[in-house]
């Protein structure tokens, strides 16, 4: 369909966007690459009044790395992060899954910043996000602050960000060199909305795991981490009966919805079998 | 509003309304009707278009956000007098049969095949899952693409 009327406006600065949104009494909405919104305006489901288009804000396009770890400019795209060959060491896991994120043309515009503030639940970035405790960092009219990734995504769609809020940066943690991951999904078609997906990560203390990070996206109304699988992989030598255990851990604690693509209890299985397969490629990884 | 920006080489001017997408001010406002239009979501990949060389979907793009950008349809790939060499595989290998969502597979393989003239079938097949075909079953088309690279090969090394 063709998308409802609204008014455009291209500021030239972060003060001059945010002033913008402010005006509007949340019936504005920042476009960064527009591969979300456009699509959820043709269908009416969002009819923002007016959009404030993001492309000439300097300073957002940066992938920056340093010892704090990999911070992304909201306005970085996936094409970008594909392209960074810094980011194979410096976020592997980040790369990976954003390999998975839609189609070739999409990777082209989309953004990590845009796709944080859509929030769809079966989003790559989000889930990472989540599961690698990034901060977003915001700028609205009250000044800037940053959230931390648990507390910014509420739900299906839903985020922290007050309507006169964009975000400039996510900002994930230093990922250690020894660090073992894996990222798997499962999708019909390549490129379509993952069903399930895991993205998991640990560090190696005397041959155990610990801090082990386990995410979750496509799964429930938001992408979450599964503490209770974290801790059946803590502290524990990686091989295949444990990887099985945390599957079955994994599968016990999610809560998946029933809908046209998938059953709950379909979705269930496939995170215990996405998860076993993630721990199984991590360990892999490490002694190859 | 104005937005002014290339088109095929040519510096256009256009007055538009905000809401008009680029593959509508394409088809509508400059009579540029090689961009198909198919499912108007971004899922289809038929208004495939390159801007700056990148191809996206002509369709998830205002065309107020195309300012100041260099545009190239499917028109802008094509020879007056001959097939490009891209066109004549496709029809060597038949990879077309209603012709709907050629332009859009015309324009992404031009831009893949521009910056990975080595891509290897996977990458082809990747790329290519953004389009959709209800004709071909795509083998065909994978084929042909395939075929084309070596035609782009020189052209990188040129670069």
């Amino acid at each position: 369909m063709k998308l409802p009327p609204f008014e455009y406006a291209c500021p030239a600065t972060l003060g001059e966007a945010v002033a913008l949104l402010a005006g509007h009494s949340g019936e504005a909405k920042p476009l960064a690459g527009g591969q979300s919104l456009m699509p959820m305006m043709a269908f009416r489901i969002a009819q923002p009044s007016l959009l404030v288009d993001l492309r000439k804000l300097p300073g957002l396009k940066e992938i920056k790395i340093g010892a704090d770890g990999v911070r992304l400019g909201a306005l970085v795209r996936w094409r970008d992060i594909l392209d960074d060959k810094r980011l194979v060491a410096a976020h592997p896991l980040l790369r990976d899954a954003v390999s998975h994120v839609a189609h070739y043309q999409i990777r082209n515009r989309g953004t990590v910043g845009g796709s944080c503030a859509h929030a769809d639940p079966a989003s790559e970035m989000p889930g990472i996000a989540q599961t690698c405790e990034a901060e977003i960092s915001v700028m609205g009219k009250g000044g800037a602050r940053t959230i931390k990734a648990a507390d910014f995504f509420k739900g299906a769609l839903t985020t922290a960000l007050e309507p006169d809020e964009i975000i400039t940066e996510i900002h994930l943690p230093a990922w250690p060199a020894a660090r073992r991951w894996g990222f798997q999904e499962f999708a019909r078609r390549r490129g379509d909305f993952a069903m399930a997906g895991v993205a998991l990560y640990y560090d190696v203390d005397g041959g155990n795991v610990k801090n082990a990070h386990i995410g979750v996206i496509g799964v429930g109304d938001c992408q979450r981490r599964l503490p209770k699988a974290e801790a059946a992989l803590n502290g524990n030598a990686v091989d295949d009966a444990l990887a099985v255990k945390v599957g079955e851990a994994a599968a016990a604690e999610v809560d998946p919805q029933d809908d046209i693509h998938a059953s709950s209890a379909y979705r269930r299985a496939l995170t215990g079998t996405l998860a076993e397969r993630a721990l199984k490629a991590a360990a892999a990884r490490s002694t190859a | 509003m104005t937005t002014k920006f290339e088109v095929n080489g040519k510096q256009v001017s256009v007055e538009v309304e905000p809401r008009l997408t680029l593959a509508d001010c394409l088809r509508h406002e400059l009579r540029l009707t090689g961009t198909h239009i198919g499912c108007e979501h971004g899922v289809c990949g038929a208004c495939t278009v390159l801007v700056d060389g990148e191809a996206v979907r002509s369709c998830l793009i205002l065309a107020v956000q195309a300012e100041g950008s260099k545009v190239v349809t499917v028109e802008g790939l094509s020879n007056d007098s001959d097939l490009t060499p891209l066109q004549k595989c496709f029809r060597k290998h038949h990879a077309l049969q209603c012709g709907f969502c050629t332009p859009g597979f015309i324009t992404t393989a031009h831009a893949l095949l521009t910056e990975e003239p080595d891509c290897d079938a996977d990458r082809v097949r990747e790329v290519l899952s953004g389009n959709i075909c209800r004709c071909t079953g795509y083998i065909s088309i994978v084929e042909a693409v395939l075929d084309a690279r070596q035609f782009y090969k020189g052209q990188a090394a040129k670069k």
